[in-house]
């Protein structure tokens, strides 16, 4: 535990946490601005022309079908992985270095699914009728089709969805109590809502707690099932380099690989911005550090697996689609993957790198690029060589589906702003948890711990 | 407890191999590589019979061609020695598809007469089946496409024109086949007769390369053509079952 947390008082924790709720600065507003015109601009507009034009609007051709919307959509979904998972695996291995940093890690889940749910909305050719995917009740008697993976996949997100917003509100509660009795005016209506009568007793601890750690538990075999099954989208087809059994570790390693990295990156914005320094501390980066650095090795790993069993296949489509990802045209695409995603983070052994916070910023931002171009080039390579050589193709992103790549980032970003705004960032009754309580000794505090 | 029973009845019917050999047809193309010269015809037929539309140079360039019949042209050897295999390609009506299992919301079905069904009403546009489609014969409305001047008065008004946003492919000319059930109903006949409904592409093959019928008649000039041994089916190792064979071509030069 860090030194400067036993000067923290109790008190501090509730002024500097409602202090970033209720003080808003110009330079909020003015990134709030920005972020908001960049969604429109580059992500609904854009986007309303490809309604009115069609899928045309954007790069997809005859044998790539699936670009670049669904490459977001995988990263998008990947990036969620690591908050609500990662905070239930620390909360009930009663990791003490969690408390901090766990609301935004699942603001950031709750946010990516929903950017994701977007992606789809964006990747279908009649959006207007998404809605036949789910197994609602009607007239005509119609169900989706059950033996899809794409229906797994809706089932999947949305309860995870439905899980994620139950946890990060349900820890919550007291925090919302707390605020509203240090607000005024709207602000405090809005928190009597939101913490639904919590007053502190006892019981209310008790079935907090039980609940939290039941959910907790519930959640992590969502995680991983969620991008198992994105991963059968995939998988489950015949298109060679895609139909492998490993894709499931596959993508969910590369998913808690991708979210751990964007947890890197909000603390870093929320410590430098919010003022959390003394919240979101180098312990934080350190602990962080070390499992992306476990996490690339099992993620470098499975790519080797990958490529080794694809050629032991000595499947004539098989290594054509294996070379094509190695040399072909998108290989430039793969290699620099490889750069950031495995052999970048080798320098997370150092313990001065870990400890450092704007080389953890860069490596982090590094990381997900490299795992974005990972999931463009399942896409991207696999589709374009399949098996019968006269539909072969090549896939390049159009204009418009870059631009909804940069407006759906503005969008996460939207959404995020607005929450550091209405949620408690940081945890403000474990945070405490962590503290020396204001009756105890230090001394006390620190043979605990 | 009858509900389940109910339901376990219907399961085991459901699953049980061979649950589309009960139903009346089994349509089968083949085709003889032997006699297909890859004059395109049949491409042409399949255009003018099924509203595809004519998408134009610059969707062509960007690889968003619409023909549900193709003729795959492969080249062998080195020039001046150089021979053209044209195989003509289209959608297999697999009998174990990858399209069907994918779609989310069933969309594309495999009918009662062994067809792999698609219904345009009924698609979202996920592209799912295309992906999982290994003979890649499932075409894609990328956007909303026109007739011009008089073209517009030669539609079909048997098919319909589909929009944007949905994903078409090979009927094997399903209008026709409706169409010839009906008359032989309206005739007193349980079945289509042999010869009686034939494809746009069959019916304009001009060396009478592709064949359609009836797999469940033995009579049918199409059974006839399944026992020859030249018979394959295209990605076979795949196991997905199609419905349309073809005849191996025999190199004069080798024999």
């Amino acid at each position: 535990m860090q030194r400067r947390h036993e000067d923290i008082k109790f008190a501090d924790v509730n002024n500097d946490i409602v202090r970033s709720l209720v003080e808003t600065g110009p330079r909020y507003y003015v990134t709030l601005a920005i972020a908001v015109l960049i969604t429109l601009a580059c992500f609904f507009f854009p986007w309303f022309y490809q309604l009115y034009y069609g899928i045309g609007a954007a790069g997809m051709n005859h044998p790539t079908v699936w670009g670049t919307y669904l490459a977001s959509f995988i990263f998008w979904i990947g990036l969620s992985h690591s908050g609500t998972l990662l905070s239930c695996v620390l909360h009930i291995t009663n990791s003490e270095w969690r408390k901090a940093m766990y609301r935004s890690a699942e603001a950031m889940t709750l946010f990516s699914l929903m950017v994701a749910a977007m992606m789809v909305m964006v990747h279908v050719g009649r959006p207007w009728f998404i809605h036949w995917a789910l197994p609602y009740p009607n007239q005509m008697e119609l169900w989706p089709n059950f033996r899809s993976p794409l229906m797994f996949d809706v089932m999947a997100i949305t309860t995870y969805l439905t899980g994620s917003s139950i946890f990060i509100y349900m820890g919550s509660i007291p925090d919302f109590a707390a605020v509203r009795d240090r607000t005024t005016g709207w602000r405090h209506h809005m928190y009597v809502l939101l913490s639904l009568g919590w007053r502190g007793t006892d019981t209310e601890w008790h079935r907090l707690g039980w609940a939290y750690t039941f959910l907790a538990v519930l959640i992590i075999p969502l995680a991983v099932s969620v991008h198992s099954i994105v991963s059968w989208d995939f998988a489950m087809s015949i298109v060679p380099s895609l139909h492998q059994t490993i894709f499931a570790p596959y993508f969910v390693v590369g998913a808690i690989y991708s979210g751990t990295a964007g947890i890197v990156t909000v603390m870093f914005v929320l410590r430098k911005y919010m003022n959390f320094e003394h919240y979101i501390t180098k312990v934080h980066f350190d602990n962080l550090g070390k499992l992306l650095l476990a996490l690339s090795l099992i993620w470098t790993y499975i790519n080797v697996v990958e490529v080794f069993t694809g050629w032991y296949s000595n499947d004539s489509a098989e290594l054509e689609s294996l070379r094509y990802k190695l040399f072909g045209f998108y290989a430039p695409l793969y290699w620099e993957m490889i750069l950031f995603c495995a052999v970048a983070p080798l320098l997370l052994i150092s313990k001065r790198f870990r400890t450092s916070f704007v080389p953890m910023l860069i490596l982090s931002i590094a990381i997900n690029i490299g795992m974005y171009t990972e999931r463009f080039l399942i896409v991207g390579t696999s589709l374009s060589r399949q098996y019968l050589p006269d539909s072969w193709g090549v896939y390049v992103p159009s204009l418009v589906e870059i631009s909804i790549l940069v407006g759906s980032i503005a969008m996460f970003c939207t959404l995020f702003l607005i929450f550091v705004k209405i949620f408690p960032s940081v945890s403000i009754y474990e945070v405490k948890e962590t503290l020396p309580a204001p009756d105890e000794g230090k001394t006390q505090w620190q043979a605990t711990h | 407890m009858s509900l389940i029973d109910d339901f376990l009845a219907r399961w085991h019917e459901y699953r049980r191999p061979g649950y589309y050999e009960e139903f009346d047809y089994h349509w089968t193309m083949t085709v003889d590589l032997d006699r297909c010269t890859g004059c395109e015809a049949c491409v042409t037929a399949c255009q003018a019979e099924n509203n595809t539309p004519i998408v134009g140079e610059d969707a062509i360039a960007r690889g968003r061609h619409m023909q549900w019949m193709r003729i795959e042209r492969y080249w062998e050897g080195e020039y001046p020695d150089v021979k053209l295999r044209a195989i003509p390609m289209f959608c297999q009506h697999c009998d174990a598809a990858p399209c069907e299992t994918v779609c989310p919301v069933s969309a594309t079905y495999h009918n009662q007469d062994g067809l792999n069904a698609q219904i345009y009403n009924r698609c979202i546009g996920t592209r799912s089946c295309a992906v999982y489609c290994p003979y890649e014969v499932r075409y894609f409305n990328y956007n909303n496409h026109h007739w011009d001047e008089p073209l517009d008065q030669q539609l079909n008004p048997d098919v319909s024109v589909r929009e944007k946003g949905v994903m078409e492919k090979c009927t094997f000319c399903i209008q026709r086949i409706r169409q010839a059930k009906d008359a032989a109903k309206d005739d007193g006949r349980r079945r289509v007769q042999d010869g009686e409904v034939q494809p746009a592409c069959v019916q304009t093959c001009p060396t009478e390369a592709l064949v359609f019928g009836d797999r469940k008649d033995p009579d049918s000039a199409v059974s006839q053509m399944l026992g020859n041994e030249r018979a394959y089916t295209v990605l076979e190792e795949l196991n997905t079952d199609p419905s349309v064979v073809y005849l191996k071509k025999v190199d004069a030069d080798a024999a």
